[in-house]
């Protein structure tokens, strides 16, 4: 029995029940839950969800050569600096190689502008992308990283940059070190009160007056609301 | 809740079809009145207190897609709603080249795990269109008929809002609303200059208790994960949980309804559903039967319910079932706002929708159009996950550089990444969500060719938009344009011309479906009754928004509610009178 076989084993016999299915011979059965991949999508999942993640964990779709392009370009777009990692380092390559199989219909032009790079290469410095020195590269992407500026015969080679560029940054702004360098501070419980008054005066907003004895004080989260027969708040 | 099977022996009082905002509220108020009540749901359960069942506050790294969409959750990875436009098996045809794109949720609560808690009540003039604008029908019934139950609904469930006074969007029972958002001040200022009314939102999300049993609303912006304290509302986790506690409430799961069966007399006697655990076929036989199974899939069922006395499906002797589906209108703009860029950062989440809104405002005798929209607004310091850092190769122009000349667009580089910093949190966008006109030509119908995987034929749809909504839909573009340009923001993107019909998205993608077994007071010309009753067969009810004569330019879910109540007191006092 091969993974695949295995996987369905494991997920299709368990709608509604959240029993694993039986009824195989012992070297027949399906994979323990401890054996699978990590790295699915953590929580509600349902069974056809379960599988779909694996499947695609267990391919591959970029070649090594194709991920070391991939590493030294997705540190091109967004690199170490004194404040936060390299793309590379928080695992922006191992998010392409997932969407890549998500979202299949990428799979032809992302591999297209990666063989694209090595015809550019070798008309230019007649040696293969991943030879290439930090200088040399870069004089590659300045040819396709600034769409407006970009020499026509480029075109088609922008419209991949643009793509790659987009998914880096997806890729990189959706970890913890993104998290911390771009600022966010939510996803965790809180009582909203309002804008902090210095934001309000920065941007010369107040407050409409008649509101404000209306919007939710933090002080009543904790007290069961009560109405008189008006819908007025009494307690 | 495990899946259980009956044998078809048992009878029950009531069998309601569906566990969305309609099922769920017949569920909860039948089984109070004592009656036993099934559950049918086509989908599994759940109750997203469980840890198994938890999305919320999950961050997008514990995603592979870091939180991308996919084909059963379309509105991102960690969406509560398990479904989405394209089922594995369960297909939908259209038909002449028309549009219609139909979102389904297979799961205990439905669709309510999904919608945005915008819970507007309809207002008197939107039950009574046609005597206003002469296109379309009036309702058989009033809104004074259903104040009662808004009422009834806004205490059960909570609300929060402004008691405004607004002739039209008639005020409840209301928790208090959060203060706005920094966006939302910027939007106000646009609309403010423009005579455009912005007012609190009303969501149905606890910023307050109101009972014991659901927690209260902690501002993780996360709603549509669903609440692990219950504080937002959704039919699982507020009606049919519940119900379940307190009353006989049997709950089937993974039951695929394929037909309403019926006695010689074409009186309904149950159901007959397929169980997508063993492909099996089931029978459950009831006193009455109540279909919520949402607009089309009950127009669907009873379509397919095809019998001696009821050549062409249960209910539809008038040939109307399936007639009359509209949709909201829709269309969106955005926009990036200079003196929002560089922002301090503090913890901006909020609840999981606007905290205010626009309700329509405008006089239609003084427009070329029928009938109004409102305006949802986002924006804001929302959770980087996937999709953050985009489009730099379009929108980098906008930064101005240390010299004060615009950034080129595109590039890399530290650079970038800092430009990426400075722009989060600084554009806004605003969404249109309009009433379009019933017509008798859009339409779903049975599909003579196709069935879905369980061997049930599947709807085909027919749908064009009139002109009334695609001038509606210029109306909100120059709305936006000004809104957005008075507010400070430069516009995003380009203005949408006649070619697309003003960005006017197809029919279906605003969830707002309704109209498919419309209530009247002629039975040739309506499915219902004015109580939801089936004008040709006395025990089947309807409880979603396939009742609605016109879907006015709110979210029908807290209509359905109210209806949904009214119809199960008519059901139980019928009973009670052995009128049924």
């Amino acid at each position: 029995m091969n993974r695949r076989e295995n996987l369905k084993l494991l997920f299709t016999g368990s709608v509604g029940t959240g029993l694993l299915l039986t009824g195989c011979s012992p070297e027949q059965q399906a994979l323990p839950p401890k054996d699978l991949l990590s790295g699915g999508t953590i929580g509600g999942r349902t069974a056809e969800e379960k599988q779909r993640d694996q499947e695609l964990l267990s391919d591959t779709f970029f070649t090594d050569e194709e991920r070391k392009k991939l590493t030294t370009l997705v540190d091109v777009i967004l690199p170490k600096d004194e404040e936060s990692p390299a793309a590379s380092e928080v695992g922006v390559v191992d998010f392409m190689e997932f969407m890549m199989k998500d979202q299949p219909d990428n799979q032809t032009p992302m591999r297209g502008g990666l063989m694209w790079l090595d015809f550019e290469a070798e008309e230019k410095f007649a040696k293969p992308f991943n030879e290439l020195s930090e200088s040399e590269v870069i004089t590659i992407v300045d040819e396709v990283a600034w769409p407006d500026k970009a020499k026509p015969e480029y075109e088609g080679a922008v419209r991949w940059f643009n793509m790659l560029r987009n998914l880096t940054c997806s890729g990189y702004f959706s970890t913890e070190a993104g998290w911390k360098y771009i600022g966010y501070v939510g996803n965790k419980p809180n009582a909203w009160d309002g804008i902090p008054q210095q934001v309000m005066d920065k941007h010369g907003f107040k407050l409409e007056e008649k509101y404000i004895p209306l919007y939710l004080k933090p002080e009543d989260r904790g007290t069961i609301v009560q109405w008189d027969d008006e819908a007025n708040i009494i307690g | 809740m495990s899946f259980q099977i009956k044998n078809s022996g048992e009878a029950y009082d009531v069998i309601i079809v569906g566990s969305g905002a309609g099922g769920g509220m017949a569920s909860k108020i039948l089984s109070e009145a004592g009656l036993s009540v099934a559950v049918v749901e086509a989908g599994g359960d759940f109750d997203p207190a469980k840890e198994e069942d938890r999305t919320q506050l999950r961050p997008p790294w514990e995603s592979p897609r870091r939180g991308a969409g996919t084909r059963i959750r379309p509105f991102g990875d960690f969406d509560a709603a398990i479904g989405g436009w394209d089922i594995d098996g369960e297909p939908y045809t259209r038909k002449n080249g028309t549009e219609f794109d139909w979102f389904r949720s297979r799961m205990v609560g439905g669709r309510t795990n999904h919608w945005g808690r915008i819970s507007l009540r309809f207002g008197p003039n939107d039950f009574k269109r046609a005597s206003i604008d002469g296109l379309g029908h009036n309702w058989p019934i009033g809104y004074d008929d259903l104040k009662p139950y808004y009422d009834k609904v806004d205490k059960l469930i909570g609300v929060f809002g402004t008691k405004e006074g607004i002739y039209n969007e008639p005020d409840g029972f209301f928790l208090p609303p959060p203060k706005p958002r920094l966006h939302e001040l910027y939007m106000k200022k646009g609309a403010d200059k423009m005579g455009v009314p912005m007012i609190p939102a009303r969501l149905s999300m606890l910023t307050r208790p109101i009972n014991e049993e659901r927690g209260v609303c902690f501002f993780c912006r996360q709603c549509n994960r669903a609440c692990q304290v219950y504080a937002d509302f959704s039919a699982g986790t507020c009606l049919v949980h519940p119900a379940m506690k307190k009353g006989k409430v049997d709950l089937y799961t993974h039951s695929m309804v394929r037909k309403v069966t019926t006695d010689e007399k074409g009186k309904a006697t149950g159901v007959s559903f397929v169980s997508k655990v063993d492909m099996k076929e089931y029978k459950l036989k009831s006193r009455v039967v109540v279909l919520g199974a949402s607009a089309c899939e009950s127009a669907r069922i009873m379509m397919n319910s095809k019998s001696k006395t009821h050549p062409d499906g249960i209910g539809n002797g008038s040939g109307m079932v399936g007639r009359y589906l509209h949709d909201s209108t829709g269309t969106d703009r955005m926009a990036i706002v200079p003196s929002m860029m560089d922002r301090e950062r503090y913890n901006e989440d909020g609840v999981g929708g606007m905290h205010m809104y626009t309700p329509w405002w405008g006089d239609n005798k003084k427009l070329d159009f029928a009938r109004g929209y409102h305006i949802e607004y986002w924006g804001g310091m929302t959770q980087p996950a996937y999709g953050t850092g985009g489009s730099m190769n379009s929108m980098r122009q906008y930064i101005k550089d240390e010299f004060g000349e615009p950034s080129q667009n595109g590039g890399y580089g530290i650079g970038m990444k800092k430009d990426i910093r400075r722009l989060y949190g600084s554009t806004m966008g605003m969404s249109g969500r309009g009433e379009s006109v019933p017509m008798y030509d859009n339409y779903c119908e049975i599909d003579p060719n196709t069935v879905d995987k369980y061997g049930i034929p599947v709807l085909r749809f027919n749908y064009n938009w009139t002109d009334q909504e695609v001038k509606q839909a210029k109306h909100m573009h120059d709305t936006f344009e000004e809104i957005l340009t008075e507010a400070g923001g430069i516009l995003l993107g380009s203005k949408p011309g006649p070619e697309t019909k003003y960005g006017l998205l197809a029919p279906g993608r605003i969830i707002h479906e309704v109209g498919t077994t419309r209530m009247g007071d002629d039975p040739s010309t309506s499915v219902l009754n004015s109580n939801c009753q089936a004008h040709d067969c006395d025990n089947l009810f309807v409880v979603d928004a396939g009742p609605f004569v016109s879907q006015a330019d709110k979210n029908p879910t807290w209509t359905i509610l109210a209806l949904a109540w009214r119809t199960s007191d008519y059901i139980v006092s019928e009973l009670k009178k052995k009128n049924i």
